[in-house]
């Protein structure tokens, strides 16, 4: 059957594949086309033979049935306890069963898979921390997205996403132009404010290169100019690179791996380009992960490093708060109690745990830990891609239930979450249900509280 | 049959799983790739070779994992049968007696009031998995046919050894269906999920690399499992 217009096995890599996939509302076509998209079943058992190596097939086959991953879950116990959502049985019967069958599968297989792989799973890798073995089944429904978009069972969002990295390298439609503009117009509005304060582009040799996420000038671009008020306090010689300036990664929630090189490339030419002392990147959990833990292996980096050192967001906040660059008013900390979503990509796997309590030792005097917490607390219930993908809102809103319930076990009304699925995920728990909690990123905090050094006040 | 089973049988059992072991291992380690796995194996070996430890260790110890301590019950019934599953055959007088008739060395031996007390755990705990698989929901969805036989096997050489050693029944028959039990056993480690034997090492370690190197362990003290 030949493959649809917009549902294929084809990658996004023009203007006009994008808008018309952008123009068909809610994929409704588009889901329409994959009810009728073959699966090449030769390419995909090819393409697993190649890249499903002893690692995996290890994971797959001594997998003990021992059901010790199924409490990990927040699917499973947000589903009351479903046995269908233990991630042995999630991952046995799509990528196990994949394996098992050599590929021979039909139309029906692949989407039960994508269903699984996308609305049952958000790759937050909690599973493989439960387990005795090791068996790390958020990494394998990531392998297996990878498999999925190369037969085109993709969803609709996610599709768009990797053709917004391949034709924009951002997230979204912001062109170098959109993107300089902006940081020109974020550093004029603020001026006033903050004299001198600027939004340096294409600066060579500066301390610090700051990337963001493509949401930030197109929709929050007070987002850049609060993250420039903070570098300008702190007395940062700092910069954005006019090119390879976003650092996300739609493409890696799809499973698009060419995509994800290209993205994280634009990143690293800026690094070489520019030679900057480290990269700072915004509050984003998954850009971090992406571009600053996978990405260099997708680059085929040997040491897994990023050509520069590269902070999260909050590493740079830390590191301020301790030494002084920046200050915090006694007055102006956070009395009230204080919760901190510890987002899966840059606390379990990427180690910051550490960082983020010692941000919160500066900044609020009643702060209330989750339980679990630190590298064992849940996923907000969004990741992975899911907090954009219209066929899976009911799936995610029943996931949230996890992060409702330990927010609310705090006894804490703010929610600090320096990344922004989990701002996405809390904000919309809030709006589901309704249980009248607040929560912000770490910028807005931080300028409501930190001292303006005396050379920086505006003159009265 | 008796001189079968203990000779060229049992010849071909160690033969079997010794190069079957060796097998799995060079298999498994020469199946990683890191740019496929994403983790900079020979590039950070210290914090590699970390990683794996802590992965390993803290994962050996009762209660050593938020995992083990979550499921406090279920650990008691695992360290319980793998103790008891390794330390028996090892340390038992009646195999001591064998090895020193047969090569002139033998390890130390427990007291027989000991080994008959790890056997009967053994079976208890089995016994308390085996239930586990049907009773909890969670797990009865996952388990298969195979993992009964599993059970089955690892179980056998101490239901007929127990009842061997008394001399209970016909001494021969159950002596043999000792014997073949055990072979049996050894031979199926490297072919079937027994293999965990050597590839829960493999994959621990392998993910306590992933860990410590890659996923925050170059940052702080490693996660805490």
């Amino acid at each position: 059957m030949p493959e649809g217009t917009l549902c294929n096995k084809k990658t996004v890599d023009t203007k006009e594949y994008l808008q018309a996939l952008l123009a068909d509302k809610s994929g409704k076509v588009y889901y329409e086309e994959m009810n009728h998209l073959d699966v090449n079943c030769d390419a995909l058992w090819q393409l697993i033979q190649k890249t499903c190596k002893s690692r995996l097939r290890t994971w797959l086959e001594i997998c003990a049935h021992c059901g010790m991953c199924a409490e990990s879950c927040f699917y499973y116990l947000a589903n009351n306890k479903d046995p269908r959502q233990v991630p042995s049985y999630k991952i046995q019967s799509t990528l196990g069963e994949l394996i098992r069958r050599k590929g021979q599968v039909d139309n029906a297989f692949m989407q039960m898979c994508m269903d699984t792989a996308f609305s049952k799973c958000t790759c937050c890798t909690r599973c493989g921390v439960y387990c005795p073995f090791g068996i790390d089944m958020g990494i394998m429904f990531s392998y297996l997205r990878g498999l999925l978009f190369s037969q085109g069972f993709t969803p609709w969002e996610m599709k768009i996403g990797t053709g917004m990295h391949r034709v924009y390298r951002a997230q979204m439609d912001v062109t170098t132009e959109d993107w300089v503009e902006t940081c020109e117009w974020m550093a004029e509005e603020w001026e006033d404010d903050y004299p001198g304060l600027e939004i340096p582009v294409d600066k060579e040799d500066a301390d610090i290169i700051y990337t963001v996420n493509a949401r930030e000038p197109k929709h929050y671009p007070e987002d850049l100019a609060e993250a420039a008020v903070l570098f300008h306090l702190a007395g940062e010689n700092w910069t954005v690179p006019s090119e390879g300036w976003e650092e996300t990664s739609l493409a890696m929630f799809a499973g698009d791996w060419a995509a994800c090189k290209m993205q994280v490339e634009s990143v690293y030419d800026a690094m070489h380009r520019l030679r900057p002392k480290r990269m700072v990147v915004t509050e984003c959990g998954h850009a971090y992960r992406a571009t600053v833990i996978e990405g260099p292996y997708w680059a085929g980096i040997p040491s897994g490093q990023t050509p520069v050192e590269s902070l999260h967001y909050v590493e740079w906040v830390a590191e301020a708060l301790r030494t002084g660059k920046i200050k915090i008013d006694p007055a102006k900390k956070i009395k009230e109690p204080v919760t901190y979503q510890d987002s899966c990509n840059y606390i379990r796997n990427a180690g910051l745990k550490d960082v983020a309590r010692e941000i919160m030792s500066y900044i609020a005097e009643d702060f209330r830990e989750m339980s679990p917490n630190k590298e064992h607390n849940f996923c907000c219930g969004g990741g992975g891609g899911l907090n954009g993908i219209g066929r899976y809102r009911q799936q995610r809103n029943i996931g949230m239930k996890v992060k409702r319930d330990q927010i609310l076990a705090t006894g804490a009304k703010l929610v600090i979450a320096p990344c922004h699925n989990c701002w996405d995920a809390i904000r919309d728990l809030e709006e589901v249900y309704r249980v009248g909690i607040r929560w912000s990123f770490l910028k807005p905090l931080l300028i409501n509280m930190a001292v303006v050094p005396e050379h920086l006040l505006p003159e009265e | 049959m008796y001189e079968f089973v203990t000779g060229p049988l049992a010849w071909i059992t160690f033969l079997v799983f010794f190069l079957g072991i060796i097998w799995r291992v060079v298999w498994y380690v020469r199946g990683l790739s890191w740019q496929l796995d994403r983790v900079a194996y020979g590039y950070h070996r210290s914090y590699g070779v970390r990683g794996a430890l802590r992965s390993i260790f803290y994962w050996l110890v009762p209660y050593g994992t938020h995992g083990w301590r979550y499921h406090w019950g279920f650990t008691v019934l695992v360290f319980t049968f793998h103790i008891g599953l390794l330390l028996t055959p090892l340390f038992l007088r009646a195999h001591n007696v064998l090895w020193m008739e047969r090569w002139g060395f033998q390890l130390p031996s427990l007291p027989e009031a000991l080994t008959d007390f790890l056997t009967i755990l053994v079976l208890a705990a089995a016994l308390g998995i085996l239930m586990r698989r049907f009773v909890r929901p969670e797990v009865r969805i996952l388990t298969t046919l195979y993992d009964i036989v599993m059970i089955a096997i690892a179980v056998a050489p101490f239901v007929t050894g127990f009842v061997a050693y008394r001399h209970w029944g016909d001494y021969n028959f159950w002596l043999i269906a000792h014997i073949l039990s055990g072979e049996i056993w050894l031979m199926a480690i490297p072919f079937t999920k027994l293999s965990h034997f050597v590839l829960f090492f493999l994959s621990r370690a392998q993910l306590g690399m992933d860990y410590g190197i890659k996923r925050g362990g170059m940052k702080n003290k490693g996660l805490v499992w």
